[in-house]
This record gives structure tokens, sequence and C-alpha cells, in this order.
């Protein structure tokens, strides 16, 4: 299917591909910003709920650029966005807990100290907390040493971590976000994600081969 | 077809519920024995109470009704004039707000009934808080799920311990 696309269109490929991606990040931010629950919250609490959501559209982002399958982004320059789609990630994620903790400190606590009375809490933690420990690794993969292989599968096996934990976290809440454009979301970040550690090969298939490069 | 389909189904149904029946009568036997349990208190039932609110006729503009009883435990006799706590994020207000809290009393057959602006979702649950803290019985917190968040009444039970 991608053969015939790529030989005779590939302006138009490039085209549909960033507008679908454009719309899949867009329709939930948008959807989200006409939620009713809007108008019974504070600004510091309406922040913190778009943090999340950008955060979590920012988790299809990256899979996509790392991978190869954005058009128009060589490999140098997406990785270079990579990383710095990796340090928004961080902060988003900061803004997030930042300002639900602002917004309620005890509901925050407890969520942080693994006793919060709603199931999705204990995701949502677990996901931040595998975030932190990416960006870390990658802060110290040159002092620590780390092969590239190493690298590649601890990477791949957090990102799952923090995409699965992010899916049932945002699936679980009843929030701003629309069900539909969630839903979406959700499937296309599980979607990218589990394509990059098949391309990747993260785990060792019946054949051997190199991971496929773009 | 179809028919024969569907009784295969419904006598499948009907010996999983008689599955159930012995689990359940398991269950339920030993509580009897022993008396009505007192209410635990759920995890985050706490969280943004104020102490000493006010008992009010009615939180701000109404429209949303939290009931429930109260009752001892062991025997379960309704407990009359006992103060109860009520508060939740509403369209008139956050949870941490003073104005969104109030507090009611049972009647004579340990009933409480206190209306109150709507419960919106907040911190993914539309969900409410209540607290019994007077003293002669041991402290309970709840924290009562809705639902749905358009539901316009919300009950939540306690039995409690005497302190």
């Amino acid at each position: 299917m991608t053969g015939i696309e790529h030989g005779k269109r590939p302006a138009i490929r490039a085209f549909l591909i960033w507008t679908a991606l454009l719309l899949v990040i867009t329709v939930p931010l948008a959807a989200a910003a006409f939620s009713p629950l809007l108008a019974w919250r504070q600004p510091v609490y309406i922040v913190a709920g778009f943090a999340g959501i950008v955060a979590f559209a920012l988790l299809l982002v990256q899979p996509l650029l790392i991978g190869g399958y954005l058009p128009g982004a060589t490999h140098v320059r997406a990785r270079r966005i990579h990383w710095a789609v990796g340090i928004l990630l961080v902060l988003a994620v900061l803004a997030h807990v930042g300002g639900l903790w602002i917004t309620s400190p005890p509901d925050v606590i407890d969520a942080l100290l693994l006793r919060s009375p709603t199931p999705f809490s204990v995701w949502g933690v677990l996901a931040m907390w595998a975030v932190f420990v990416t960006a870390l690794l990658g802060i110290f993969r040159k002092k620590l040493k780390i092969r590239p292989r190493s690298w590649r599968l601890a990477h791949i096996a957090l990102a799952l971590l923090i995409v699965l934990g992010t899916v049932i976290h945002a699936l679980l809440i009843e929030g701003t976000m629309e069900t539909m454009s969630k839903a979406v979301l959700c499937l296309l970040a599980i979607a990218a994600t589990l394509k990059i550690a098949v391309d990747f090969r993260i785990w060792p298939l019946r054949q051997a081969g190199k991971p496929k490069r773009s | 077809m179809t028919s024969r389909l569907l009784s295969r189904r419904t006598i499948l149904s009907a010996g999983a519920a008689s599955l159930m029946i012995p689990v359940t009568a398991g269950l339920t036997v030993p509580a009897q024995a022993k008396g009505l349990a007192p209410t635990p208190t759920m995890r985050g039932g706490a969280n943004n109470y104020r102490p000493g609110a006010p008992i009010v006729d009615r939180i701000g503009g109404g429209g949303f009704w939290m009931t429930g009883t109260v009752r001892r435990a062991g025997d379960g006799a309704p407990l009359a004039g006992q103060r109860i706590q009520i508060w939740a994020h509403t369209t008139e207000g956050h949870e941490r707000d003073p104005e969104s809290h109030g507090a009611t009393l049972t009647d004579a057959n340990g009933e409480f009934r206190l209306e109150m602006p709507q419960i919106v979702p907040a911190f993914g649950q539309p969900h409410g808080h209540l607290a019994y803290d007077s003293g002669d019985f041991e402290t309970v917190f709840l924290r009562p799920i809705m639902k749905s968040a358009k539901d316009k009444t919300l009950a939540a039970h306690f039995v409690l311990q005497p302190a």
C-alpha cells in the first residue's frame, strides 16, 4: 500500500500525513475546549487538564518522528525534534501534575502516594515516572555509556509503559476530553508505539534482521 | 434456530445464576450473625474537608439532593439528630471553597437530606464527600460516586460505631 503512494505522489502523501497528524492532535484539544465542565473550573485546573491532553498528544508524535514515518523530516532533524518534543513532554507532565496539585493538594498527594480512590491515578503516576526516567536516561545516556542496543530496548520499553499508562489513565477519566477523539488518540498512540517496537525489533523475531531505518 | 440458540443461552445463564446464589449467600450470612458492621472511611473521603461546616437549610442555590441514613453498628438502630457534613465540586464552587460546605441533622428515622448545587465531575469522577465527626461515634468520611454525571441525587449511608 505504501509502496504505490511512495513512488507516485510524494507531495500529496506528505500533505495528507501532516494534515492527518495535525487533525488528530488539534481535534481532541478543540473538543475539550468545548467541554461544559470548563465553566465550573478555575483557570489553573483548566490549564492542568489541557497540559495533560497536550502531553498525551505528544506521545503520538514521538514514535512517528523517530520511526521516520513523517515525510520531510530527515533522520537527523527528526531526532532533534524528538529531543525537543521530549523536553516539552516533561514540561507538560509537570504542568499537569503541578496544576492539579494547586487545584486540590490532597487529591494529588493521594495519587502520588498510590492511595487514591480513583483507579486511573495509579496509571497516570506510573506514566509520569516512566517519562521522568526516560528523560533522565536520555540526559545521561552518554555519561552512563549505554550501548545502542540496550538503549533502544530500554527506551522503547519505557515508551510502551508511558503510552499504556497514559491510555488507561485517559480512558478511565470522566473529564474534559470528548469520548471519540480521546479513543482515536488512544488507538493511534498505541499503534504508533507498537509499530516502532516491531520495526526496531526490540524482541527477537524468527529471522534476526537489521532494524529498519528511514 | 434463533429460538433454540436463545433457549440454550437462557439455560446457560440460568445455570450461571444458580452457581452465584450459594456464593452470595455465603458472604451475607456471617455478616448478619455478627450484626451490622460499621461503615469504614473511604479512600480520599476526607479530602478538602473543613471542620465545623455550619448547619444550613440548603448549600448555595440547590437543585441537587444529597440523601442518606445514619444507623448504629450492631443492632442497626436509626440514629436521630446526628450531624452530617457535606461538600463537593459543584456548579457553584470547588470542594475547597467554604460555600461548598454545609451540614444537616438526621431526623427521627435516622435519615438526612440536604439540597445543594449540582455536583459536576472533578478529578475524574462525579463524586461527593460526607463526614460524621461529632465525637459520640467513631469518625467516618465517605466519598460516594454518582453513576452518571447527570444524576440529580446521590445517597450515602453511615453505620456508626460508638466511640
